[in-house]
């Protein structure tokens, strides 16, 4: 018998190291910038640069440092409990996004289906046409929304040459543009995984769901959905998490009476200067979205992506 | 005070970096604000090259200063923002001795600008505008042909502005320029800083949105030019940006600016040198450059802009030194106020206020 290959242990060695990168990728660009903003959220605003105090500066030492912390306060936090925009920002942001995510899922499910169904030699080109709208800069692609969505635009143009309206519609300015803009920049994210879950999926299921007398609908649903789980949660999150934090889309296509947690985490930095409570927003931003991620994570860990 | 848009992306043009290499200057002004022709004669005449950044809000700038080492030498924030990074210590004094030029500045304005950076120790205005409205002609008059078109009655009113709801109104998203001027046409101290005025002069635009189709600080410039919307509360040289659009498409719109006679807000954007710039002599030398008669009025036929150089004015076209749009006559001047940086409390009460008048909440 041959002597024992060492091959398995070199592996399992490198899908440890393999894991490595995404951990320093996660301390690197989310932990220590968030350690900075929470940080932050416990100082104070001044008129000064940076204008917070205090400022830690590793050169005092550790009293220095532990002079520092004992400045720390709760202020800010105690200060968005006080006023209701706060509260109506971040649930006004969840409600907005979790209505998009939801019409990304309808606009989404039936393309990515559409793709996975797609004959073989198609489903490169499909996937890349999806994908090709990133060519275009993202800022230029929402104005274009502009262009086609406002009074005089291409769609109340078409519409009132087809006869369907009498007058233009006011779309520009409104939630409604706001829901289209995200649907149109987040699609890509919510077809992606669809259209990964339900590639992989053996069209012979189906086929022994009408053999055992399911009607399609039913089995489309048994089969197709629930198989495709994992990719729908994989897409809602994909969408849900960005657009809560959504800033440019509202901005450009909504009215001013669109409240979202990123409009006012814009005003506390930029308007009011005041760094310490715009990290407090954040910070609670990222709390608020700890939850969906989590459930994300069980659903992954019990489904298996 | 151009174009306080939100977006961010738009600014994050090529950053000039800390290069402090011998014969570099790094210039951050605000977008569509010089003729390039003059950096280029700049380079020409001193050998000392131009890197020059534009941005689009004093928001965004600001913050850049605040986060500190933003690598240009010569910036240029509005006054009224200005006078609160003086305080904050961002900026280095200006070198008298290089600034052979200062005295070719307008007494007029500058004792306007006094108040924010007293000795013009720090900074030398650039450009100065007012905040007015623009309106397109025809589809106000035919709406109302009485229309009170010299006067804020047509923001403020809520009878006025209701006939033009159907075309368009917008209103800058600018609370340090609305709610000043809410409390001038409410007959109260512009410069008011205590909660009462500011809460008062809110609920005076809080009257007026169910009228507004946007607030927004930049997307009036085209949306009038195009004749999209119909009024818009404006900073001077956008309208009269609009305007010459207009004129150019040859689209039948006619958009005309209004400086209100009930008198209105006049801002300045200033020259500065942050106090961490890597080429300061530079940045000195640029300066003086720009204070030049020839020069600063090149400036001012390009962009459409008032300056602060009394000598410069001879060398201003006649059509834009003759146009009360953009330098105003004497007795208009004097209807002018303006205000300085609300202490953080006081700034706190405007943002919330504002967001009270935009979101109903």
């Amino acid at each position: 018998m041959a002597p024992r290959s060492p091959a398995p242990k070199i592996s399992r060695w490198r899908a440890n190291l393999a894991a490595i990168p995404p951990y320093v990728w996660l301390l690197l660009f989310f932990l220590a910038p968030f350690l900075i903003i929470l940080k932050i959220s416990f100082s104070e605003a001044v008129i000064a640069q940076p204008p917070y105090s205090p400022v830690l500066s590793l050169s005092d030492g550790v009293s220095g440092l532990w002079a520092a912390v004992r400045e720390f306060t709760f202020a800010n936090y105690a200060f968005l409990a006080e006023d209701s925009l706060y509260i109506r920002a971040y649930l006004s942001s969840l409600t907005i996004a979790a209505i998009s995510t939801a019409l990304t899922l309808l606009v989404g499910y039936p393309i990515a289906l559409a793709m996975a169904r797609a004959p073989h030699g198609w489903r490169p080109l499909l996937v890349a046409l999806m994908i090709l709208p990133f060519w275009t800069s993202f800022l230029i692609r929402v104005y274009a929304w502009i262009g086609i969505l406002k009074r005089d635009g291409l769609l109340n143009q078409v519409l009132l040459w087809s006869g369907l309206i009498s007058e233009p519609l006011t779309i520009l300015n409104t939630n409604t543009a706001v829901y289209i803009g995200i649907v149109y920049t987040y699609l890509p994210f919510m077809v992606l995984p669809l259209y990964a879950a339900l590639e992989r999926q053996d069209r012979a299921l189906l086929e022994a769901a009408a053999d055992l007398g399911s009607p399609p609908l039913l089995a489309f649903w048994q089969v197709t959905v629930r198989l495709s789980l994992p990719g729908i949660v994989a897409g809602c999150l994909l969408v849900f998490i960005p657009v809560v934090g959504e800033f440019v889309i509202p901005n450009l296509l909504g009215g001013s009476s669109t409240l979202m947690i990123g409009q006012t985490l814009w005003d506390e930095f930029f308007q009011n200067r005041d760094w310490p409570l715009a990290s407090t927003v954040a910070v609670l931003l990222v709390l608020v979205l700890v939850v969906p991620i989590t459930l994300f994570q069980r659903i992954q860990s019990r489904g298996g992506l | 005070m151009k174009r306080a848009i939100g977006v961010a992306l738009a600014s994050l043009v090529v950053w000039a970096g800390s290069a402090s290499a011998d014969g570099v200057v790094n210039v951050y002004n605000w977008s569509d604000y010089i003729d390039e022709e003059i950096l280029a004669e700049f380079t020409a005449e001193t050998g000392i090259d131009v890197r020059y950044d534009v941005f689009d809000s004093n928001e965004m700038l600001e913050a850049k200063l605040l986060a500190g080492k933003t690598g240009y030498d010569v910036v240029v924030p509005t006054a009224y923002f200005l006078s609160r990074q003086i305080e904050a210590g961002l900026f280095a004094e200006l070198d008298k001795d290089v600034l052979t030029n200062i005295d070719n500045l307008w007494d007029v304005i500058q004792k306007r600008v006094e108040v924010y950076d007293p000795g013009a120790a720090h900074a030398v205005t650039y450009m100065w505008g007012t905040t007015g409205f623009g309106y397109v002609e025809d589809k106000i008059l035919e709406r109302m042909p009485d229309a009170p078109v010299d006067s804020w009655d047509m923001i403020l009113d809520p009878e006025v502005v209701s006939k033009f709801a159907d075309c368009g109104v917008h209103v800058l998203d600018a609370p340090t320029d609305m709610i000043p001027i809410a409390l001038q046409y409410l007959g109260k101290d512009p410069n008011s800083h205590e909660t009462d005025d500011i809460r008062e002069a809110a609920d005076l635009i809080a009257k007026i949105r169910p009228y507004v189709q946007k607030f927004h600080s930049s997307e009036y410039i085209n949306a009038l030019a195009s004749g999209d919307i119909c009024l818009a509360v404006g900073w001077s040289g956008d309208v009269l940006q609009a305007r010459d659009r207009a004129e150019e498409a040859d689209n039948g719109v006619t958009v005309n600016y209004v400086i209100p006679k009930e008198g209105t807000m006049m801002w300045f954007d200033m020259m500065a040198i942050p106090v961490d710039a890597p080429n300061m002599e530079n940045a000195n030398i640029f300066i003086n450059y720009l204070m030049r008669p020839e020069v600063i009025a090149k400036a001012t036929n390009y962009v459409n802009y008032a300056n602060a150089n009394k000598a410069s004015q001879e060398f201003i076209d006649e059509g834009v030194l003759g146009d009360p749009a953009v330098y105003p006559t004497a007795e208009v001047l004097d209807r002018l106020f303006t205000t300085t940086a609300l202490p953080p409390r006081a700034q706190r009460v405007q943002t919330r206020e504002w967001t009270r008048v935009k979101t109903g909440s």
